[in-house]
């Protein structure tokens, strides 16, 4: 097996390295975050987070902690390379996207620094895959600055609540309109669209609100083109927590829990598209 | 000229739908020859569409409790016509619950394939016929010599094939990324899918498959059973090939010629199919 032998070998000489049984629980969290071709990967000895960015307006975040991980080793401080996305959930997706009940695919992931090439050893039923991926110099990140003491207005939602309500969204309307308050409408979401505008309302006392802490009335629009691939992370997702801040930027965590019952988060930043004055 | 063919039995039913239906997806139009002892199904590309080849067999005996057929003449006992494999495979979807079916060549303002499906209706005793009347063009004499079986290549390495299930969502995710792959085997049982592109080297190894034992004399037997025979193909018609296959056959092989031609060969319980896709040139 010269294969593995190469694999020992090199085993020292990487930064990263990474072995998961059940490539599923990787692969599900990245395909809630993709919704562009390039991704930036950071990893330290707490795990991965995967961001993916658009228009220098929104940006995705998956976290995937080292204890997902049968085997984790970051060598360096942190390891940090761009990849495109599209190619690697391909990759680690090679063996069927939905694969008969029983068998896993098992996952070796490898990276020996800057320069070199994301390997990905996968193995399903004795066959074995080798992808050599080639990285990318990584590119500075937004900084979103969203600070949870700048948060404003907080609501905790069963996703199953908003799952509908995202799937369904008027795409013919340019903007969605988040409304949050310690008032009536408590939360609301809006479109304005060729066919007329619609407005959804979620009582505070709903069973779907886990949790409603508004401080002030906020009415902030955000771009639907931009939060609409978010409903990739929604439906994965059991929770998802709504935030907002001073500037009405916008903070969607999405709780997500694997094929082993472990918990996962990803998180999408959203700035306001304009200045709606307060109602 | 004369064709008619009657299947009773339900079970040759359900495989000859299958067949059709593995034809459809194999081909867009294909060429059915008819003659007393077998039905084949025939796919000869121009090297321009991308020379892929195809030889389906069926032993009619296998299939049909009635068969006549009167050729173009005594010595030339054989009916070749072309037709769109879509009709065929659209005309047998009513079979399932069917009693029977006739298969009958027909001349109704132009040349037909007239399938009439005896429908049994749950509730009584009585049956209904649907009858689909596939246009097709018969194939005249001299063009036959394009039709013949294709020759089987002598192969630098014969290999069994993998669970194609497994192939077939490998290649299908492999064509997301690459338009041409690599098919290689050894014989020692190693076969390899790659792909290379600027952006990523994926390669898929399957093991200890197994080698067929070698038919003819030839170099082969001296060949180092590390040393790899490869192809460079186009991915799509391997895929196409793959996605035809819906029930894994009782025995596939792959046969490669390096850098000239991989050649499949499958048989599920009556029917052999062989399927050729020539190296990228």
């Amino acid at each position: 097996m010269p294969l593995l032998t190469q694999q020992i070998q090199d085993e020292n000489e990487n930064s990263l390295v990474a072995s998961l049984d059940n490539v599923r629980n990787l692969s599900t969290i990245l395909k809630a975050i993709h919704f562009k071709d390039f991704a930036t990967c950071f990893a330290t000895k707490n795990g991965i987070k995967v961001t993916v960015e658009n228009a220098k307006c929104v940006q995705a975040n998956a976290f995937i902690q080292a204890e997902i991980f049968q085997e984790f080793v970051v060598q360096e401080e942190s390891v940090t390379f761009r990849i495109n996305l599209t190619v690697l959930l391909d990759c680690l997706s090679i063996f069927g996207s939905s694969p008969m009940p029983g068998t896993l695919t098992a996952l070796r992931m490898c990276y020996q620094g800057y320069g070199h090439p994301l390997m990905l050893f996968l193995e399903e039923g004795g066959v074995v895959t080798v992808c050599k991926i080639n990285t990318q110099e990584p590119e500075e990140t937004l900084d979103f600055d969203f600070c949870s003491t700048n948060v404003i207005n907080k609501i905790i939602l069963q996703s199953e609540g908003l799952r509908e309500a995202f799937s369904e969204l008027d795409m013919t309307s340019e903007v969605l309109q988040i409304t949050m308050s310690p008032n009536k409408p408590y939360f609301r979401l809006s479109t304005f669209g060729n066919a007329g505008s619609s407005h959804l309302d979620y009582p505070k006392d709903s069973d779907l609100m886990e949790a409603f802490h508004c401080n002030q009335t906020q009415v902030n629009r955000y771009k639907i083109s931009l939060l609409k691939p978010s409903t990739k992370a929604l439906v994965l997702s059991c929770k998802v927590s709504i935030r907002t801040d001073n500037r009405g930027f916008l903070s969607l965590q999405y709780m997500i829990r694997n094929e082993d019952g472990q918990i996962c988060f990803v998180e999408y930043y959203c700035c306001p598209d304009e200045e709606v004055p307060e109602s | 000229m004369k064709f008619r063919a009657k299947i009773v039995d339900a079970a040759c039913l359900n495989q000859f739908t299958r067949v059709s239906n593995m034809i459809a997806k194999l081909a867009k139009t294909c060429t059915l020859r008819i003659s007393p002892n077998k039905l084949n199904f025939i796919l000869s590309d121009k090297l321009a569409s991308g020379g892929v080849s195809m030889w389906c067999e069926l032993e009619q005996e296998n299939f049909f409790s009635e068969f006549q057929m009167e050729g173009v003449s005594a010595e030339n006992n054989e009916i070749y016509l072309e037709l769109t494999s879509e009709n065929l495979s659209r005309a047998l979807k009513t079979t399932q619950n069917a009693r029977s079916l006739k298969i009958k060549l027909t001349n109704k303002h132009f040349p037909c394939l007239t399938i009439s499906v005896e429908l049994q209706l749950s509730v009584s005793s009585s049956s209904r016929i649907v009858t689909h009347d596939i246009p097709i063009t018969i194939i005249p004499r001299r063009l036959w010599k394009d039709l013949r079986e294709p020759s089987v290549p002598d192969s630098d390495v014969s290999i069994y094939l993998p669970v194609l299930k497994t192939m077939r969502s490998v290649v299908e995710k492999m064509k997301n990324i690459s338009n041409h792959l690599i098919i290689e085997a050894n014989l020692n049982g190693d076969l390899n899918l790659k792909i290379e592109t600027e952006l990523v080297c994926i390669t898929t190894h399957f093991k200890d498959l197994g080698n067929p034992p070698l038919a003819s004399e030839n170099t082969s037997q001296n060949r180092n059973p590390e040393e790899m025979a490869e192809v460079h193909i186009d991915i799509k018609k391997l895929l196409q090939f793959l996605a035809g296959q819906q029930v894994n056959p009782t025995k596939a092989i792959c046969n490669i010629v390096n850098n000239r031609i991989v050649h499949f060969d499958l048989l599920h319980e009556d029917v052999s199919l062989q399927y050729f896709i020539p190296a990228l040139s």
